[in-house]
């Protein structure tokens, strides 16, 4: 299969004050497409920092990285935001939707970003609605769905515009066992079933049971040997 | 970019009654801001517009030389004879020249808001009145007569100085007036006087000559050779001016401390209202830090969430300039109220909020909006959005 990420000799170092922290260091990682590889690792290890320079939302501070066949370390913030409206799906720990906004145009948000019209953009957001099981919570507002369900919502969100990666940073940590398994199995479903692509970061291990491959992190660097 | 734009100004605008609150202090502020300017700038407009109104470019009037205002004018009857007889007054049927040898004094009215005395001009004219001024309207009773303590009183002193109804009678020194009419000239500056006949008034305040000589002209183009034949008079020492430019004289230092109240006063309000906008938008930015950073995480633009504050800022701004051109509409224009004019007396002058004033009102409010918008803009563009996507 094709790689669909690849970092190599990534490194990133915050600055505070006078002082330069190194939270990655050198690390290199291929993800094939069609993967899902779950990010663990204790609190502190860089699993976040390496999910955000994957899904292009900060840079490294050396190497290069490559997803979807782009150098996205190369990129401009104009540039980076377009290829993420292009190319990633987030999922975040918690959901972050627009409160005002209905499940159906929290969902069509990413597609304002396309150039594809009204009409299309309700029937995309219907279809992926539908593909979370929500097609029925179409006009409702955040406030008036269950956690599970605003998940789910969040996940239509990510998938309507058809990206090549999703990107998960905690997907289940703010939700109870039971909607936790059916939010993980959607994603499952959606890596085998429909071939996405899907980075996850979890501190559960049993949700990392639902990825294909897991990768341990410590202390900035990739624990070598663990990864199924 | 267009639609991304309208898409988060929508959400901002969605999201304002969540933050009623902080949102109201842009809109309150700026009403105040545009309430307080508008209003005093239409005291400035309305005084004017009174005063600028008293005069038609084809009546002069005559002072004496030096002499700024009537009150410190002095004209001899025989001066007031020669003036009349120049050339370029217009002639009436019979001959006559069309003017009039006119003196004011003051006297003291109640006011009917307070009950102070306050001064009140009352002009000894002639039987020419209403030839010289047509715009004065008799609308109740009728002309007063020469010889006799009569007056006609205008209709804008009427609404602000006690006893002045047709059948009522005033005490001056030693002297009962009765007022036998009142009289409208189109809201200019004399609605606010009372008028007698010239020689009774002479009489009873003891006086011999005039303050003023007014007169209609065969046509605005006469001014010139009028003017001449009186300044060119070596028996005559006096000022001839037409009467637009003399009443804009009389009317400018008001009006310029009026426009100098209103931008000063309303130039430190602006401040305030404009950090209110600031705390306001900075507020906002800040409580929608993580819509932010997750619209830009899924690929929104930094210039669309830029210009989103900015809108939502001079949207607020904008309902706050309505509401304070609204009010001072509403309780201002058309309100009478009275001043000191150049004679050391009343004149009645009604607030008047133009359509220039509102415009002049609503950039200044969307002025404030801009800059209370403007840093608050610059700081959601710089979100880290990182940071900002894992805040709670």
């Amino acid at each position: 299969m094709n790689d669909i990420v690849s970092l190599s000799q990534v490194a990133k170092r915050y600055t505070r004050g006078k002082e330069s922290v190194e939270v990655l260091h050198s690390l290199d990682l291929k993800i094939a497409q069609g993967d899902f590889v779950a990010l663990m690792g204790p609190s502190g290890s860089g699993k976040t920092t390496l999910l955000n320079l994957i899904g292009g939302l900060d840079r490294p501070s050396d190497g290069d990285v490559t997803v979807a066949g782009e150098r996205i370390d190369r990129l401009s913030g104009a540039a980076l935001a377009r290829w993420r409206a292009r190319h990633v799906g987030f999922i975040f720990q918690f959901y972050n939707l627009m409160p005002m906004l209905s499940a159906q145009a929290n969902v069509e948000l990413p597609l304002l970003l396309t150039s594809l019209s009204a009409a299309q953009r309700r029937q995309n957001a219907q279809t992926a609605l539908k593909i979370v099981g929500l097609d029925d919570r179409a006009r409702h507002k955040p406030n008036e769905l269950s956690g599970g369900q605003q998940q789910r919502v969040a996940i239509a969100r990510a998938l309507v515009a058809d990206p090549t990666l999703l990107v998960c940073d905690e997907p289940t940590g703010d939700l109870d066992r039971k909607t936790a398994d059916e939010v993980l199995g959607l994603l499952q479903t959606l890596n085998r079933e429909h071939g996405k692509t899907i980075v996850m970061v979890t501190h559960d291990p049993k949700a990392a049971e639902y990825a294909r491959r897991q990768l341990h992190m410590d202390k900035g660097t990739l624990v070598p040997g663990n990864t199924p | 970019m267009f639609k991304q734009t309208l898409a988060i100004t929508a959400m901002n605008l969605k999201a304002i009654p969540q933050r009623l609150g902080t949102s109201s202090v842009i809109v309150i502020g700026i009403a105040g801001v545009v309430a307080v300017l508008v209003s005093v700038l239409a005291m400035a407009t309305g005084f004017h517009k009174t005063v600028a109104s008293s005069g038609r470019p084809d009546r002069a009037i005559v002072l004496r030389g030096g002499s700024q205002a009537e009150i410190n004018s002095s004209i001899s009857r025989d001066n007031a004879l020669t003036i009349l007889d120049a050339p370029g007054v217009r002639k009436d049927a019979s001959g006559k020249p069309l003017g009039c040898a006119e003196l004011v004094t003051i006297v003291n009215l109640p006011k009917i808001s307070d009950g102070n005395e306050s001064n009140v001009t009352l002009r000894g004219s002639c039987g020419q009145l209403l030839a010289l001024r047509p715009n004065l309207k008799i609308i109740a009773g009728r002309m007063f007569q020469p010889a006799v303590r009569e007056m006609i009183v205008g209709d804008g002193a009427t609404r602000q100085f006690k006893g002045l109804s047709v059948g009522g009678h005033l005490s001056f020194r030693d002297s009962d007036w009765n007022v036998v009419g009142i009289f409208s000239s189109d809201g200019d500056a004399h609605e606010s006087e009372l008028i007698a006949d010239a020689d009774t008034v002479q009489s009873a305040f003891r006086r011999t000559g005039f303050q003023s000589v007014t007169t209609l002209l065969d046509a605005a183009s006469s001014f010139d050779a009028f003017k001449d034949a009186l300044t060119t008079n070596p028996t005559l020492t006096v000022d001839v001016k037409r009467e637009p430019e003399y009443y804009a004289a009389q009317s400018q230092r008001l009006t310029a401390m009026l426009n100098f109240v209103a931008y000063f006063v309303g130039g430190i309000m602006a401040v305030g209202a404009m950090f209110g906008a600031l705390n306001t938008m900075y507020s906002a930015v800040s409580a929608r830090a993580r819509e932010i950073a997750t619209l830009r995480a899924i690929g929104f633009g930094a210039g669309p969430v830029v210009f989103s504050v900015f809108t939502e800022s001079l949207l607020l701004a904008l309902m706050g300039s309505a509401i304070g051109a609204l009010l001072a509409w509403l309780f201002f224009n058309g309100n009478a109220v009275s001043t000191l004019g150049a004679n050391f007396s009343q004149i009645v002058f009604r607030l008047t909020v133009t359509p220039g004033l509102i415009i002049a009102g609503v950039c200044l409010g969307l002025f404030i909006g801009l800059l209370g918008g403007l840093f608050p803009a610059i700081r959601s563009a710089r979100l880290p959005v990182v940071d900002a996507l894992r805040a709670s």
